[in-house]
């Protein structure tokens, strides 16, 4: 037999000997598990809020009172779940819908090449943050 | 079969003789969902403020309820067809018949809901 090979690929399980990683995590990764993160969550808060704010809006001012109330200070500003689900939706739209962006340009069979893909990845991570950040500024000044 | 090429009868004909239809809904209302969510973030953003009558005044027009109806439609098939796939990679075996009926009794009924909220408000119906 022909000399074994001292670094042969290893299958890629999460940890060997005390918590090793086989492989080193990449923006494309977390990329990914947030896409059904984001997806996900929106599906389903994100949907109970959508329905919750049209069914209020559909039943009358009480109702639309006590969907406020659930998010809003008596002043009118957001309290903390206000803020927590605001920012919270918005962030995860703004970065399922770049991704989205970058799975659909995938698709097409375009940036495959590794240091595209990563900088792909990474455009989607800073840019869902920037788009959310800008919302939320919009709407201080506006 | 038809008598077309051997190659065109057999083409998208796996053994569910389907399969390619989820992956192209998914594809396809992704991209309705970027226009018609663009359209509702920008006016949300947009917003002069949210106390219940600029809102419903807002929604009661037909440039509004229009297309957060078509949002409606998209949103939700998207989103039905990618938990679907959510629930397919962890359940299994009966769990996975009862959360993918549990997923198609969630869609729909939010999704009438959402859709007639929006149509009593634009018809003017009295709260
Ligand atoms: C700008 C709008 C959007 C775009 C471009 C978009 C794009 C996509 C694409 C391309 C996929 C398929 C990913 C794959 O095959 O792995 C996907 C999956 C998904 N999307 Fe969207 N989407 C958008 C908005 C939304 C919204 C508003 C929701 C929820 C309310 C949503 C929920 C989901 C879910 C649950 C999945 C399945 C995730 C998974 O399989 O891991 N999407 N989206």
């Amino acid at each position: 037999m022909a000399s074994r090979t001292p670094a042969r690929p290893k299958s890629p399980h999460l940890f060997a000997g005390f918590m090793k990683l086989h492989y080193a995590w990449g923006p494309h990764m977390l990329v990914s598990i947030l896409h059904r993160a984001t997806g996900t969550v929106m599906a389903t808060v994100g949907t109970v809020m959508l329905v919750w704010w049209l069914g209020a809006l559909a039943a009358g001012a009480d109702a639309y009172a006590t969907f406020l109330d659930a998010f809003t200070t008596s002043a009118g500003h957001l309290n903390v779940v206000g803020w927590i689900v605001g920012v919270g939706l918005s962030w995860a739209f703004f970065t399922h819908m770049l991704n989205g962006i970058r799975h659909l340009v995938m698709d097409a069979g375009a940036a495959f090449e590794l240091k595209r893909n990563k900088m792909f990845s990474l455009a989607v991570l800073v840019g869902g943050v920037l788009l959310t950040v800008l919302f939320w500024l919009y709407q201080g000044i506006k | 079969m038809g008598s077309g090429t051997s190659i065109g009868r057999v083409r998208g004909l796996g053994s569910a003789k389907e399969g390619a239809h989820h992956w192209w809904r998914q594809r396809v209302t992704a991209g309705s969902n970027l226009f018609l969510m663009l359209w509702f973030v920008i006016s949300m953003a947009r917003q002069p403020a949210f106390d219940y009558a600029s809102v419903r005044m807002w929604l009661s027009s037909a440039w509004v309820a229009v297309p957060m109806i078509l949002l409606v439609a998209s949103v939700f098939w998207h989103f039905r067809l990618g938990l679907q796939v959510v629930i397919e990679d962890y359940e299994h075996d009966e769990r996975r018949v009862a959360a993918l009926l549990a997923l198609n009794f969630f869609t729909v009924g939010t999704a009438a809901v959402a859709i007639f909220a929006i149509l009593k408000v634009a018809f003017g119906a009295a709260a």
